[in-house]
């Protein structure tokens, strides 16, 4: 083996949460950071994501993606300790935090860290997972991928399009393909409410008089070489598509916009605990995973609706990774979570009893009016949907009293609108 | 009555605007913004329009913003001359694009570096 590089830390992936993970580490007097990215440039999906609306939270302005992550690139400059690698790939990590790269120049090369931060993101979800009957012609595409050819490399593709399921990147993806000049068709989502955040719903879809057909699906794709087109159904309360109720919707181009899932295989390297849920790291409140100095934030960890809160988390991330390089982070008392009604899912799945933590939940069914319950904290819900996140600061107060796990629900809502 | 979901942040609150003798009145807005977010979308919708546009002997397209909401109506035409843009690099993320953007009196602004 060739020679190994020691390195304070390691952060793998320089999109918004690597990015903001690398500085904040830095910040709190890391010395020696490796910021490794595989794509030539820095800023990871934001740079595929033109559009505008991020940022609201985190510098209280909206920005487009671009415009986002260059606020965190021009950070860089100030922070010499943070060693960026472009164009470079992970290949390997190890419990004891072993990290072995490679790039077109310098081959295999090892690390040896002392901490390392996982900030890999997400990827979308691949069409075989949904399993459409009929041909396999071309002119199939996830939301992501269409992002990506119509916004970095100019490419429109086609005429007609249907988009299937009502996340976010599709319904942004529906929009710019209607300005583009393409007629959308249609929107069809499988669950009775949509996906994306009800400001999408708004500006994308209403904005444009794309139809949004809720509690639908596609039994069929219809086209040999090139898809022509789909047949289209509404699904009953069990999911099931009703036949009887088919209709042909002409498109050529059909795209997928079905969820998103956390890139974990480098974790599962270096025998990280998974949770099933949201398919991220198991991690507590300051985002350290079940191996000791390896951390994970961001859409690794769980699919966020809004970069601003990846910003926030990757902060609280890249600065215990300072904690615990400093030997700071004496064991503390953690207590996991354990999700009651209406609760799919909580990050970070466990918290420390004595300061504050914020977490993010995610709620099973639509509901308005349910108060929230963490421990013996309570917060009113106006509004809860699977599509938008759920904040709640966990206060140390909340706990007393609780030992073991954490009881987290939403209690009294009306599920009917 | 017209009822809104505000897109001026994520929250998304729902809002009701009815006409009251002395001007719109507002509910169900949990900040101010909201209300003008409203009033606007009653009397004369804006939006800020994204794209991208064609960079001179370049493989990468260069996202840009209008800087300012343009009227809804205007969009497409807007579109129209953005989709005719080709810039010659370098440019710098705010870098004016194309002033007066379709008579709108807006700017086309870049949104990222383009070396
Ligand atoms: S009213 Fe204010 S808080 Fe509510 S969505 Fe609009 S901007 Fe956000």
């Amino acid at each position: 083996m060739s020679k190994i590089i020691d390195v304070d830390l390691v952060v793998i992936g320089a999109g918004p949460a690597g990015l903001a993970a690398a500085i904040a580490a830095a910040e709190s007097g890391v010395e020696k950071i490796l910021l490794v990215e595989r794509q030539e440039e820095l800023g990871g999906i934001l740079l595929q994501c033109i559009h505008n609306g991020f940022g609201l939270r985190y510098f209280k302005e909206e920005l487009t993606g671009p415009e986002y992550a260059q606020r965190f690139i021009d950070q860089l400059v100030r922070h010499p300790q943070i060693m960026v690698k472009t164009e470079t790939m992970v290949v390997e990590i190890t419990a004891d935090r072993r990290v072995a790269t490679t790039n077109a120049t310098e081959g295999l090369v090892y690390y040896q860290a002392r901490a390392i931060i996982l900030a890999m993101g997400c990827r979308e979800r691949p069409r075989g997972a949904i399993n459409i009957p009929g041909t396999r012609p071309a002119g199939i595409y996830t939301a992501g991928s269409i992002q990506h050819l119509m916004n970095i490399e100019g490419y429109l593709p086609g005429r007609e399009a249907v988009i299937l399921g009502s996340g976010d990147i599709g319904l942004i993806m529906a929009r710019r393909l209607t300005l583009e000049g393409l007629r959308v068709q249609a929107v069809l989502e499988l669950m009775p409410y949509s996906n994306g955040l009800n400001r999408n719903v708004t500006q994308c879809l209403e904005d444009y008089n794309i139809p949004l057909y809720l509690s639908h699906t596609v039994v069929e794709i219809i086209g040999e070489k090139r898809i022509e087109g789909v047949k289209a159904a509404p699904v009953d309360e069990n999911l099931k598509p009703i036949f009887e109720k088919s209709f042909n919707l002409s498109c050529d181009t059909l795209i997928l916009s079905v969820g998103l899932i956390p890139e974990n295989e480098l974790s599962l390297m270096a025998g990280v605990e998974l949770d099933p849920i949201t398919g991220g790291p198991v991690v507590d409140s300051f985002y350290q995973t079940t191996v000791a100095g390896i951390f994970a934030c961001g859409n690794v960890a769980h699919v966020h609706d809004l970069v601003d809160d990846v910003s926030e988390e990757s902060k609280v991330a890249g600065r215990a990774a300072a904690a615990y390089l400093a030997g700071k982070t004496a064991a503390q008392e953690q207590l996991r979570f354990k999700a009651g009604r209406n609760i799919r899912s909580i990050v970070p799945q466990s918290v420390s009893i004595d300061l504050p933590t914020t977490i993010y939940l995610r709620a099973r069914f639509p509901e308005r009016n349910a108060t929230l319950h963490v421990g013996n904290g309570k917060a009113r819900q106006r509004v809860v949907s699977p599509g938008e996140t759920i904040h709640y600061v966990v206060k140390p107060e909340d706990l007393k009293g609780n030992s073991g796990f954490v009881p987290v629900s939403l209690e009294g809502g009306q599920v009917n609108d | 009555m017209t009822e809104l979901t505000c897109i001026v942040c994520p929250i998304g609150c729902r809002l009701r605007v009815t006409r009251e003798l002395d001007g719109l009145k507002v509910t169900g807005n949990e900040c101010r913004r909201g209300e003008e977010y409203a009033k606007d979308e009653v009397t004369a919708p804006k939006r800020i329009v994204t794209a991208v546009v064609k960079v001179d002997e370049g493989e990468r397209m260069l996202p840009v913003k209008t800087a300012q909401a343009i009227p809804k109506e205007i969009i497409f035409l807007a579109m129209e001359e953005i989709k005719e843009i080709i810039v010659a690099p370098p440019v710098t993320s705010g870098q004016v694009i194309k002033e007066n953007l379709a008579g709108t009196g807006v700017a086309l602004v870049a949104t990222k570096h383009c070396k």
